[in-house]
């Protein structure tokens, strides 16, 4: 449905000198109808600027976007509309991404008219009340007229969530859709997603730090680590038998009361390390420099992807010089 | 570890607002051991970082503690109530007996001070140390966190998130309470980086017996590190008892909603659901119960009568009308376990 092919970003710092923030290098990935895929890895690892090139918001440094096998092109308006109209995208904050002066009505009959899916009073109103019901803001008559300081943090992300389905897109960005929620209502947004996923086979990017809740929902998890992806595969497969170092390192940190061990946080030294700067990252495989199992080709050369038989890949000099392991 | 270090008894929290007045804590009683890590689990509005800033005195208006007693068992063995010590009482208490790390250690630390400085500062305030001794103290304590103690030097900003916060720690450790409030330490830091400072102040603790009392969210998180869990819901605290059965067999069903709201990590999938509808808006709560709204296990006692924290059966103390032996012969919910 939408895939970043060989994505990359570079920032240029302003400043003494000549400086790049290499944000994410060659990223592959592929949303698929019908599929939530999950993007995990710690703050400033890349996620979000992968999620931001899969929405136009700015240009790629190498690479390209492809929306139904064809590459997206972001210069006319008319182009970026009609990307819009089936790419849409939920962020973090649902106390920022809504219009603080208007009510929920016109928040979301805007998206339906600019769209051209509905025009005139009561075609909106029907409209706006059927996308109220569906995220389950219920009754619908009582929120349609309320303003956005009305509501809680988890009635906002609906309305957030109605909007973008107002646009009847085929693929949603969620950026940390519920990491601003409170924990109880967290469960309740990202089923409703997961509905949205089963029912109208929408294809789903799922931004997060917290791998738990990615292999709660979703059907593939990405690992990211210092602007590069260094596993992929289903989810059960990443969380369970994951095969990066980093991934490793990831479960291992997690909370899990029914942890029995502390894994191979063990095998780190007392101090488990933080990413790279990306002005100047490491050679080699960018973790080398945290990883205990370290080798000296890690420290020159970027291994090639493995893949596995379980369905996962992961690049990384454990597993050889690439291609298949068992 | 049986030594009592902080008895709370009725505390009472008001937010004085124009229209009617916000309870914001109500009735908190608990019990801290020396030694001892208690955790307290709630989500935003609970009442959990008014309960503490009431019992560290560092509350503002418009919160106003209305009732109550919060008894510090000092070193040399006097008894303050910390919500009615005077200013010099207070002086003598912060650091040396109960010390506080925040959430954002960029706000706690003075930005155009030298690391070096802030040790030193508050190490003067309350030992009499010459500069040398200051700064051999400084080295060493923030060796005891992983910090070089070349980064003394560095000024906040010169520091990453993670480290910054571990050197709040280090100073929240300066002069050797005996007891740590931590309020969302790890909150704004990453997985990797919140397992490396658990790791750190469960081993302090060990070394230095210092008593935490260890606030967040993330119920997860405190199953694995606290002795003790509390868990509020809107402005009480609504069951409290040792973690692990917290986690096996939570008694009141917002504490199994909770545990339920984290996915698991290992272990087969199954649908979660969480708790449907959202927290109380504390300047108009439900009646009776204010957890019914949200409950799959109410009946119509819950709809008007308020639940006690009830006395302590085998360590474990909970406020659900489920629980209440009067109420467990009108109705039996025999065999039926909440969760």
């Amino acid at each position: 449905m939408l895939e970043a092919r060989n994505a990359t970003k570079y920032f240029e710092v302003r400043g003494r000198g000549h400086h790049e923030v290499r944000a994410l290098e060659a990223a592959n990935l592929t949303l698929y109808r019908g599929r939530i895929a999950a993007l995990v890895g710690e703050s400033g690892s890349g996620k979000t600027t992968l999620a931001r090139l899969m929405a136009l918001a700015y240009p790629l440094t190498d690479g390209e976007i492809l929306l139904d096998g064809v590459p997206a092109d972001p210069r006319g308006q008319k182009d970026r509309r009609r990307y819009y109209a089936r790419v849409q995208l939920i962020f973090q904050d649902p106390f920022s991404s809504l219009n603080h002066l208007k009510r929920v009505r016109y928040i979301i009959g805007r998206a339906l008219r600019i769209h051209g899916h509905a025009s005139g009073r009561a075609e909106v109103e029907a409209k706006v009340l059927e996308l109220l019901e569906r995220v389950n803001l219920t009754p619908a008559k009582d929120f349609i007229d309320k303003f956005p300081h009305q509501l809680s943090g988890g009635q906002r992300q609906r309305v957030v969530i109605a909007r973008a389905l107002a646009v009847e897109p085929a693929v949603l960005l969620g950026d940390e859709p519920v990491s601003m929620l409170d924990v109880s209502i967290r469960l309740d947004i990202l089923n409703l997603l997961a509905k949205l996923r089963d029912d109208e086979g929408l294809a789903i990017l799922y931004i997060t730090h917290d791998i738990a809740s990615a292999r709660y929902f979703a059907d593939d998890i990405n690992v990211m680590y210092a602007g590069q992806l260094v596993e992929s595969g289903p989810a059960e497969a990443v969380s369970q038998q994951p095969k990066h170092p980093y991934t490793r390192l990831l479960l291992d940190c997690s909370p899990d009361p029914d942890r029995s061990d502390s894994g191979v946080v063990d095998t780190f030294d007392d101090e488990l390390g933080e990413p790279p700067s990306l002005i100047d990252p490491p050679p080699g495989c960018r973790f080398h420099p945290r990883c205990p199992f370290a080798r000296d080709e890690c420290r020159t050369r970027l291994p090639e992807a493995t893949t596995f038989e379980d369905g996962s890949w992961t690049r990384c000099w454990l597993y050889g010089e690439g291609g298949q392991a068992g | 570890m049986n030594e009592v270090l902080l008895e709370v008894d009725g505390l009472h929290v008001g937010y004085e607002t124009e229209d009617r007045p916000v309870n914001a804590v109500v009735d908190a009683s608990f019990t801290l051991r020396r030694g001892e890590i208690l955790g307290v689990a709630g989500e935003s509005g609970s009442g959990k970082s008014t309960l503490i800033n009431a019992i560290t005195r560092l509350q503002r208006p418009p919160a106003v503690t209305t009732a109550g007693t919060a008894l510090f068992h000092a070193q040399d063995g006097s008894k303050v109530d910390l919500l009615r010590a005077d200013r010099d009482q207070l002086a003598k208490i912060r650091w040396e007996e109960v010390s506080i790390v925040f959430q954002s250690a960029m706000n706690a630390l003075n930005p155009v001070l030298r690391l070096g400085a802030q040790f030193v500062d508050a190490l003067q305030a309350h030992r009499r140390l010459s500069d040398a001794d200051a700064e051999a103290r400084a080295a060493e304590l923030v060796r005891m966190v992983g910090i070089p103690a070349d980064r003394l030097r560095a000024f906040p900003h010169e520091l990453s998130g993670g480290m910054r916060q571990r050197a709040t720690i280090a100073l929240a450790l300066a002069c050797d309470p005996e007891l740590v409030v931590m309020d969302e330490p790890t909150t704004a830091v990453d997985v990797v980086m919140q397992r490396q400072i658990l790791r750190q102040v469960q081993r302090l603790q060990r070394e230095l017996g210092f008593a935490i009392v260890f606030i967040t969210h993330d119920l997860s998180l405190l199953i694995e590190i606290a002795d003790r869990i509390a868990v509020m819901y809107a402005g009480r605290i609504v069951e409290l008892g040792p973690a692990r059965q917290l986690y096996d067999d939570p008694l009141h069903p917002y504490a199994a909603g909770l545990r339920d709201s984290f996915p698991p990590l290992h272990g087969p999938i199954r649908v979660l659901r969480g708790i449907p509808g959202s927290p109380p808006d504390l300047r108009d709560p439900p009646p009776g119960c204010a957890f019914h709204p949200r409950c799959s296990k109410r009946f119509a006692r819950c709809d008007t009568e308020l639940p006690e924290l009830l006395r302590p059966v085998d360590g474990r103390q909970v406020a659900c009308h489920l629980h209440d032996a009067a109420v467990l012969g009108e109705r039996p919910v025999e065999g039926e376990k909440v969760g």
